[in-house]
């Protein structure tokens, strides 16, 4: 047991500080690429919305083990792109970025069809009282709709973010040396104390999934819509 | 519905309609543009060659990798949700159950498993079939990947359940106990049967999750349609061509399911009346608030649902 300790007690913290890292960049990401795709699939250009609906529909459908891959194998093994400068961390950073790429097309189909609901437990007479008295696109948009459309969507967006830390672990099926991964390796080296390694690793992901649920749930309830 | 006002557009105008059309013409060439940028790209890496593509037409290839593999994650999938649909309801109805030492056990399992990622369970699973020999080792990565889906799709289900069984009406409780049914029959006869009609969609929905999840099961070497993606790949030199047909596959089987689902959810709200149907974008969004650590902050229920827009 103090050997195991002793091993994987320092490599801990930094695993799980990529876990994070990884959540954080691939949930900025989604969030910015989702409103852009949840902003085409309401819009009222057609080719906008087909656009969207044919992205979220491909990519939601495919599992995101493939998705990570594609992006290790297809884009950088194959097609050549990298997305850091040539030096000694090269792998390692460019394998993160890849990752997070891939976390961002997948998360943003969650997050877009998050808003496209949210924004339809906006009853239309808001919107249609917002116009009769004379406000404009952003007005009726910024102060009417937007504001009761993200309320109603905090707590769905802490599945959203939940359900990406739980996923990131999935970029150790490219290297990435994030918690599953340091997990994995520990289970070869100690396999006989499977339970304990387990144990660890495990609380250490209730921490932030649990965490992240509180948080949101508190920001939920804090900020719901009363109708 | 570009002719229509929603929440957010009022119905357009003429300007607006010029305007809109505009902003179709320029996105749609420049997606145009992106899809002959992207197959510029593939052509310049000699991905679009007939050689790369050819092996997808011999029925060796798929007799020997692409079916197997698609029947090992079919397999995996189709499995576990079935032993979840048992495991699940047990621990749905346990989760309700007016004893604390059948209600605690089963909601700290259902919290735990719910807020830990699927691979961990499966690596998890894995050395531990390993380590104490419960499994023959060609049965190991299977055993591990339909026990870890299993696990993880049963606590996910029993909170559907769960929520399903609460959001009844009250009067269906006091109308099978004044009856005279005990509380068991209540369950089984009267609460059970119309929760379970209304997760059906969940169901199917939850079925494309677990196809999806069986892909995890690469990680540890299990045979199912990435894993054997990436062994034509190998065989071939045709990595990218590879994933890209098992990423077709994927998509049109989960595509089904998923317009089976939305078919179910359409039957079913079309046999209830109008005003006990929740709002399918209000459901919806109550249903993404599964969030472990907190059961949902009840969002108000929209009494119609006739004005469904985007």
């Amino acid at each position: 047991m103090s050997d195991l300790w002793q091993e994987m007690g320092p490599q801990l913290w930094p695993a799980f500080w990529l876990t994070i890292q990884l959540t954080f960049w691939s949930a900025i990401g989604s969030l910015i690429w989702g409103v852009l795709l949840a902003g085409m699939k309401v819009s009222p250009v057609p080719v906008m919305r087909w656009f969207a609906t044919g992205y979220v529909n491909v990519v939601r459908n495919t599992p995101l083990t493939l998705i990570i891959l594609l992006c290790s194998v297809g884009l950088y093994q194959n097609l050549g792109l990298t997305l850091a400068q040539d030096n000694s961390d090269f792998i390692a950073n460019n394998n993160f970025r890849l990752a997070v790429l891939g976390f961002i097309l997948y998360t943003s189909t969650f997050v877009c069809e998050t808003l496209r609901a949210g924004f339809n437990t906006v009853p239309l007479g808001q919107a249609e009282a917002a116009r009769s008295i004379g406000l404009n696109f952003p007005q009726t948009f910024g102060l009417v709709v937007l504001p009761q459309a993200l309320r109603a969507v905090i707590a769905p967006m802490g599945s959203v973010l939940i359900a990406l830390t739980k996923n990131t672990t999935i970029a150790s099926v490219i290297g990435v040396g994030e918690a599953a991964l340091l997990m994995k390796e520990e289970l070869e080296n100690y396999s006989d104390q499977i339970l304990a390694i387990f144990a660890v690793f495990a609380i250490g992901f209730m921490i932030i999934t649990l965490a992240e649920g509180a948080l949101f749930g508190w920001a939920a309830k804090r900020w719901a819509v009363k109708r | 519905m570009s002719t229509q006002a929603t929440v957010l557009y009022d119905a357009p105008g003429p300007r607006a309609r010029l305007r809109n059309r505009l902003l179709a013409v320029v996105f749609g060439v420049a997606v145009i543009a992106l899809l002959a940028w992207v197959i510029a790209v593939l052509a310049g890496n000699g991905q679009l060659t007939g050689e790369k593509w050819e092996p997808f037409i011999q029925w060796t290839t798929w007799t020997t990798w692409l079916l197997p593999g698609l029947w090992g994650t079919i397999k995996a999938a189709a499995l576990s949700i079935v032993l979840a649909i048992v495991v699940g309801t047990l621990l749905g109805i346990g989760r309700l159950s007016d004893h604390a030492w059948v209600r605690v056990p089963c909601t700290i399992l259902v919290e735990g498993f719910r807020a830990i990622p699927v691979l961990i369970l499966i690596y998890f699973m894995y050395f531990l079939f390993a380590a104490y020999a419960l499994f023959p080792s060609s049965q190991l990565a299977f055993a591990a990947v339909v026990f870890s889906l299993t696990i993880y799709n049963a606590s996910v289900l029993a909170e559907i359940l769960r929520a399903g069984i609460q959001s009844l009406p009250r009067g269906q409780t006091e109308a099978a106990q004044s009856i005279g049914l005990r509380k068991s029959q209540t369950m089984w006869l009267v609460l059970l049967p119309q929760a379970v009609t209304a997760m059906l969609p969940a169901l199917v929905a939850q079925m494309v999750i677990a196809l999806k999840d069986s892909a995890l099961g690469y990680a540890i070497g299990y045979i199912e349609v990435v894993r054997s993606g990436m062994k034509v790949g190998s065989y071939f030199g045709n990595y990218l061509p590879s994933l890209l047909v098992v990423a077709a596959i994927m998509i049109v089987i989960n595509f089904c399911l998923t317009g089976l689902a939305n078919y179910l959810e359409l039957r079913l709200r079309g046999g209830r009346r109008k005003t006990d149907a929740p709002d399918p974008d209000v459901a919806d969004l109550k249903a993404a608030e599964n969030v472990p650590g907190f059961s949902g902050t009840g969002h108000p229920l929209r009494p119609n649902h006739d004005d469904r827009r985007f």
